[in-house]
């Protein structure tokens, strides 16, 4: 007895494929975004900010780094209402991709920094540049291309781990698989359908940074 | 007035006093070279004038500004005098006409066009216009190097400290670096430079202080000190034992 693949459910379920796929998009985007972003400023803080905010950074990127995402993102979305700060699905995701996000480019953008030479800080001061405009003009763009593969792996995987979101009924990419398997009870199909899309995606998103890091550092260089 | 006045200067890495108390003062337009053997604290003394290094005693004034920690200090006091490292130290992110316009633009807040036309003319000056849009790692040893002169130049330093500038290139390209020098000092740009090109001591520099141990060994005006060492450990540097 075989069993028959049957894909004529796509039709009619396509709408709710469309918008969980929109919804995983934009998780990425604000949480790539925004998590390098926190990333950088913590990843400055750690190598180069005042003494004082270093262990408020190791503290945040070590806690991160040390428990499950879906247990970070239950604690954004169970957790926080109860100190008053009520959110939606989509905003706890959001913020939930943001902090995990912020913690693992820190650490990667701090070795891009570390690994700068320490002629470039010194001609930096030479020129009676601050510290810190030696690190925005100097410092960052090498040490931001020099991470950047490692940087977007990292964001490929928060994105693949963005499925998990669907667990707070956040209305992504996974939850739609998951709607559309209990209405049309081909959990088969519908989960090769949704991570096809999946691979797709990450592919397409791989494509979209290599593209980024072309624009933004136009040619190899590294500092000698 | 002397341009750099150091008082009594004492450096220490942790048990390893590098510095011993120097004193020297640089008159305006002078060419300073300084020599002496390895680890004898050329390179500190020249890091510490520019609070690349702290001092542990002593003081520095450069043109009136006192070196202190703290980063307005610094700063005041790294406007009068520039630095070109062994390394050149050039931004690989930038092209050499931006290496020249950066810390204008961020430091002195000089708007972008007159920024640009600085950048032309000093890279002009070290013989690299033509070179305004390439990147570091399209130049040569020789060419870099120039463009780390014109970076420091277009700051309008009152000085310039040289820390073994053409130790770093290939020989062919070491004359191309020293005729820039050679063009400072007649236009008479303040020079401090820790060299071991000997020849070119002599030939352009107005004193040469021999450092040995971290103290100012010997000083003297070129002819003086190569032709007639008075120390021992002066005739053994220059081979003369
Ligand atoms: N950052 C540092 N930490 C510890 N010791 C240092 C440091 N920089 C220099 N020293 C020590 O200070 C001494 C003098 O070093 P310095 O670089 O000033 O010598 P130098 O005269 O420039 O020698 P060279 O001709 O090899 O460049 C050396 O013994 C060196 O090991
Ligand atoms: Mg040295």
């Amino acid at each position: 007895m075989g069993y028959r693949l049957d894909f004529g459910w796509i039709p009619q379920y396509w709408p709710v494929l469309v918008s969980g796929i929109g919804v995983t998009i934009y998780l990425i985007a604000a949480g790539a975004a925004a998590g390098c972003l926190l990333g950088m400023v913590c990843a400055w803080t750690r190598a180069l900010g005042p003494a004082w905010a270093r262990p408020v950074v190791v503290a945040y990127v070590e806690m991160i780094r040390n428990t499950p995402f879906m247990v970070q993102l239950f604690f954004i979305f169970f957790g926080l209402p109860s100190l008053g700060l009520q959110m939606t699905e989509l905003q706890a995701a959001t913020l939930a991709m943001i902090v995990n996000l912020g913690a693992y480019s820190c650490e990667i953008i701090r070795a891009g920094i570390e690994a700068t030479p320490r002629g470039q800080f010194e001609a930096g001061a030479s020129l009676a540049m601050s510290r810190f405009q030696t690190f925005r003009y100097v410092v960052l763009v090498p040490a931001l291309q020099r991470i950047w593969p490692a940087l977007s792996s990292q964001i490929v995987i928060v994105m693949l781990g963005s499925a998990v979101v669907s667990q707070i009924a956040a209305e992504d990419l996974s939850y739609a698989a998951n709607f559309i398997q209990s209405r049309n009870f081909r959990a088969f199909e519908t989960y090769i359908v949704s991570t096809l899309i999946y691979l797709l995606l990450a592919i397409l998103l791989r494509q979209v940074l290599a593209w980024v890091g072309r624009a933004l550092f136009p040619k190899r260089r590294s500092a000698r | 007035m002397s341009l750099i006045r150091i008082t009594e200067v004492r450096k220490r890495f942790g048990d390893n006093e590098v510095l011993k108390g120097i004193t020297l003062d640089v008159e305006p337009g002078e060419v300073v070279a300084i020599i002496g053997k390895s680890g004898s604290g050329k390179s500190t003394l020249l890091r510490c004038i520019n609070g690349l290094e702290a001092i542990d005693e002593g003081s520095i004034m450069v043109a009136g500004a006192q070196l202190l920690p703290g980063e307005a200090a610094l700063k005041a006091l790294r406007l009068k005098i520039g630095m070109i490292f062994q390394a050149f130290n050039l931004f690989p992110h930038l092209t050499a006409g931006r290496n020249v316009m950066l810390a204008q633009m961020v430091v002195k807040k000089t708007p972008e066009p007159e920024a640009e036309a600085m950048a032309r003319r000093m890279l002009d000056r070290v013989g690299l216009a033509h070179k305004f849009d390439a990147h570091p790692d399209e130049l040569s040893g020789g060419q870099q190097q120039r463009v780390a002169i014109a970076r420091a130049l277009a700051m309008e330093p009152m000085g310039l400290l040289c820390d073994e500038i053409t130790s770093a290139l290939d020989p062919e390209l070491v004359n191309e670096v020293l005729a820039v020098v050679r063009e400072l000092a007649a236009d008479g740009m303040t020079l401090m430079m820790v060299t071991h090109e000997m020849r070119f001591a002599r030939d352009v520099c107005s004193r040469v202080v021999f450092m040995h141990e971290g103290r100012v060994h010997e000083i003297g005006l070129p002819d003086m000190v190569f032709a007639k060492p008075s120390t021992p450990e002066l005739k053994q540097f220059l081979g003369m034992l």
